[in-house]
């Protein structure tokens, strides 16, 4: 074929001066972008074949090289920018879908940056966390009404016994959770890092739709393990392994549309966690094909909570698109003790990129009107709401909470904590930090035990700073800042937006 | 824990007063004390709003619902009439007597009516429902879509009395030394911003609830909305008719203890669930905290709440604001202050300090059968 019309999207700059010739680089990149001319006794570079994801750049032993955008761009244009000539060029040569990794990265509007937070002043002092307790343990689950319960008196002294029941709840130390990556999508040393940090930390992570890896068991009380359309690694001892069980119905990074792990992609290992034969494609349908309306999902609901004895929370995971209040209201009277919400910043390890740039609603706007809606209907209790959906710093977590999440998944996040740059390539399996690949040679890079360390340290520093948001707020529980609104206020929002979300502007009072 | 958060009195910022005494006997005595010992509070005050409680003080209607309404004008008032003439049998009602006083600014008109709802306009309707929720539901309606029309007060045998000035001015006003009372509570308000309402000042009451609140909340807006659920519509903008509303939620319609809906809202910290060493209640405070987690009561407060048959004193979980309390005999006394106990009761047989979240309860003898009227919880802070 001749010569891609399009040129490269990052400069690679190598310092001569630097350069030992080591070829550290020539070997560790998984995108053939580095060579070594032994006869000329030069390292050099194609720029064209780099994804940006930095790895070379920071294996470098002498801080030799270089990668920054390649900021060469075609005429200033405000509808056909390079990005979009790029993609019609992509699609001239071959035909076929454009496809992407992690979460959207275009323009949309940030709810959450047009969010800002109330502190306590005078009438009302600020705690400090660091002297008094500031609790965050929240529980995931359905909750009942009302608590009854009796007494006996007994040597002058009430004897108090419930005689309500909690059904199961998941307890988390911090209202975090890891968002659902499947074995396959992620490579298992990322899965182990996440695993050991949930388990640590007292918090969970979710298996995504890839089975559970044997590997993984030690931490499956720690797991909530995914159902979804493919139905794979599904089975008796897999249910009953984990904390919770997750029907996935949708993602944010794509909904409406399936999953599509290709053949060469399953090996030995993802072949067994998965239940199917070794290097056939792994297709998840678009619906699930036993669920084509609600009442489906009701009996997916109870065969699954039949299953695990009513033990474990079962819980449903949806893309927020724009009906999503009401299908949210009809998954909880449906039975679900807790509705995970993806917003349309959720990222992915595969999407088409139209999809993900295109399909959904934001997850602030989705919280707020699910969290409205269950209100209004009485049954807010009956399930817990989690969000979901790019999640970047303890402010948006916090911010969700107080339009009135129970907790939120993070995702990508943690993946950058375990090294990733973002370069959106995870659908090439060649990730140079050894997260989203299967191939040996690249997966090793990540030490889990260094790995678990770092996700844990992502928890924790999300956690304190929450805490200091919290006390500053003269709040000591984060469940008085749950759906607590009124410690919201918007800066640039208009009149609907802020309808929509439940909270006043900035500079309006109580 | 109670090192970590015991009574840290030393950062309280001075706010509100609040001040309640009790004879747990059951014998009525005069305003006289309860208007001495918030007017001994007058500095915790800034003359924007003072108010006073009373049970025992109407034993001729004790078996009627006794509405106090403030209007601004008077079509609200007759609006307001005429309603009240559909759904309820009224046996008697009159301005509420008052004395003049010059200092007091923008007095409404102030009316009381005692009634019973109207058994026949009860039977045509779809729904059965008890007296107290009639009550709820039309003290809701005036107070949310009649304008300029307030109930302040809907008890039985009791009675709220309350308006902008100070503690002094308000009992002066409303003739508080004439009244008998088991119970009196009273509040000298500080509020940051500038009210004219009356309706704005404390003590808030539905049915024989009354609550007396030193404090702001932190945790008003999610309280606020999950009181919403029940059919509670918080139309004052205060954060003591949050109070109101849990405690009547809680108590009244979930048939909670009055300890254990103190600690509701005012939960114990997860560690010290985990060191109570029964498991049963253990699991029952674990249980209360994960499903009343939206009645927690969030940021600094001291409140003083009353009902026909007992008065319950309750601090934050960290004891952001003052509470003391005394008893004497079958007294006892809780407020903001020891000295606005000490100035009406000289020699208490002992004073001390409520720990934080741990609620003071002074129950009516004849109601609690019980020889000993007041409960510390624990029983440990002992003087």
């Amino acid at each position: 074929m001749a010569k891609a019309k399009r040129n490269s999207e990052f400069i690679i700059e190598r310092d001569k001066e630097k350069c030992v010739k080591c070829q550290a680089c020539v070997r560790v990149c998984a995108n053939n972008v580095h060579s070594f001319d032994a006869g000329g006794d030069t390292v050099s570079s194609d720029p064209l074949l780099c994804v940006g994801c930095h790895f070379c750049e920071d294996i470098c032993p002498t801080g030799a090289l270089r990668i920054s955008r390649n900021i060469s761009d075609i005429k200033a244009n405000a509808n056909w920018s390079r990005e979009t000539v790029r993609s019609i060029t992509k699609q001239a040569e071959t035909g076929g879908i454009l496809l992407t990794g992690m979460g959207s990265d275009v323009h949309l509007k940030d709810y959450f940056r047009h969010i800002i937070l109330n502190a306590a002043q005078v009438t009302n002092p600020s705690i400090d966390p660091l002297r008094e307790p500031m609790e965050l343990k929240t529980f995931i689950g359905s909750k009942p009404g009302k608590v009854e319960y009796g007494f006996n008196i007994a040597g002058g002294r009430k004897k108090y016994f419930l005689k309500t029941s909690l059904p199961p709840q998941l307890m988390l130390e911090t209202p975090i959770m890891f968002s659902a990556m499947s074995f396959g999508s992620v490579s298992l040393n990322t899965l182990r890092s996440i695993a050991q940090a949930a388990a640590e930390y007292g918090t969970y992570w979710n298996t995504g739709e890839g089975g559970l890896p044997e590997e993984l068991k030690p931490f499956a009380n720690r797991a909530i393990v995914q159902v979804a359309s493919g139905r794979f690694g599904v089975d008796i001892d897999y249910l009953e392994s984990g904390a919770a069980v997750e029907i996935k119905i949708g993602q944010g990074a794509k909904p409406g549309i399936g999953g599509h792990l290709p053949g060469e992609k399953v090996s030995g290992q993802i072949s067994r966690t998965r239940m199917i034969p070794e290097g056939t494609d792994a297709l998840s349908p678009a619906p699930h094909h036993d669920i084509y309306s609600i009442e489906d999902l009701r009996q997916l609901i109870y065969a699954l909570k039949e299953a695990v004895c009513y033990r474990k929370p079962v819980g449903v995971k949806i893309a927020a698109v724009h009906n999503v209040a009401a299908i949210v209201s009809g998954i909880v009277r449906a039975g679900a003790d807790y509705v995970a919400i993806d917003g349309i910043r959720g990222g992915t390890g595969a999407a088409p990129t139209v999809i993900r740039d295109n399909v959904g609603i934001p997850i602030e706007l989705a919280i707020a009107v699910v969290d409205q809606r269950l209100r209004e209907e009485g049954i807010r209790h009956q399930a817990s709401v989690i969000a979901a959906g790019g999640f970047r710093s303890s402010a948006d977590v916090i911010k969700a909470i107080a339009l009135g999440a129970d907790a939120v998944y993070i995702g990508t996040a943690a993946l950058v904590a375990l090294g990733c740059h973002i370069c959106q390539k995870c659908y090439t399996g060649k990730c140079n930090w050894g997260i989203a690949t299967q191939d040996p040679y690249l997966t090793r890079r990540l030490n889990p035990e260094i790995g678990a360390r770092r996700a844990f340290n992502l928890l924790r520093a999300w956690s304190v700073e929450i805490k200091e948001m919290l006390g500053g707020m003269g709040i000591n529980a984060i469940e008085s800042l749950r759906g607590n609104r009124e410690q919201l206020r918007a800066v640039g929002l208009d009149e609907k937006e802020r309808e929509i979300l439940g909270i006043k502007h900035a500079g309006e009072t109580w | 824990m109670n090192k970590l958060c015991g009574d840290l009195d030393y950062r309280v910022p001075s706010a509100c007063g609040i001040t309640g005494i009790m004879d747990a006997s059951g014998e009525l005595f005069s305003g006289d004390s309860i208007y001495a010992s918030i007017c001994n509070m007058r500095e915790r005050g800034n003359g924007l709003g003072a108010g006073f409680a009373a049970y025992g003080i109407y034993p001729d209607f004790r078996d009627f619902w006794c509405f106090h309404i403030m209007y601004q004008q008077e079509s609200a008032k007759e609006l307001t009439e005429n309603y009240l003439k559909k759904y309820f049998k009224i046996r008697h009602f009159e301005p509420i007597p008052t004395r003049k006083t010059a200092s007091l600014n923008r007095v409404p008109i102030l009316y009381r009516y005692f009634l019973v709802p109207d058994k026949d306009v009860q039977e045509k309707m779809p729904v059965q429902m008890s007296d107290e929720e009639v009550i709820v539901s039309h003290v809701m309606y005036i107070n949310r879509f009649i304008t300029d029309a307030f109930v302040f007060s809907s008890g039985r045998n009791m009675g709220i009395f309350k308006g902008v000035g100070h503690p002094d001015e308000i009992g002066e006003f409303f003739r508080i030394p004439d009244y008998r009372g088991y119970i009196w509570i009273a509040h000298n308000r500080f509020p940051t911003n500038s009210v004219g309402w009356w309706g704005g000042a404390h003590p808030f009451g539905l049915l024989d609830w009354s609550v007396i609140h030193n404090g702001e909340i932190s945790s008003y807006g999610i309280n606020k909305r999950y009181l919403e659920n029940f059919g509670y519509f918080c139309t004052l903008n205060t954060d003591t008719e949050v109070i109101t509303y849990l405690f009547d939620l809680l108590v009244r319609k979930h048939g909670i203890d009055l300890e254990l809906a103190g600690g509701i809202m005012a939960a114990p910290f997860w560690l010290q669930i985990e060191r109570v060493k029964e498991p049963e209640t253990a699991e029952l405070l674990k249980t209360l905290r994960i499903v009343y987690a939206q009645a927690l009561v969030n940021g600094p407060f001291g409140i003083i709440v009353a009902n026909q048959n007992f008065m319950v004193g309750l601090n934050d979980r960290i004891k952001l604001r003052p509470l003391v309390a005394a008893s004497k005999g079958s007294l006892l006394y809780i407020a903001s202050e020891e000295s606005a106990i000490r100035c009406v009761c000289s020699e208490p047989d002992m004073v001390w300090m409520p720990r934080a979240g741990e609620p003071t309860v002074c129950q009516l003898r004849k109601a609690s059968g019980r020889e000993k009227v007041w409960l510390k919880q624990k029983e440990t802070a002992n003087l």
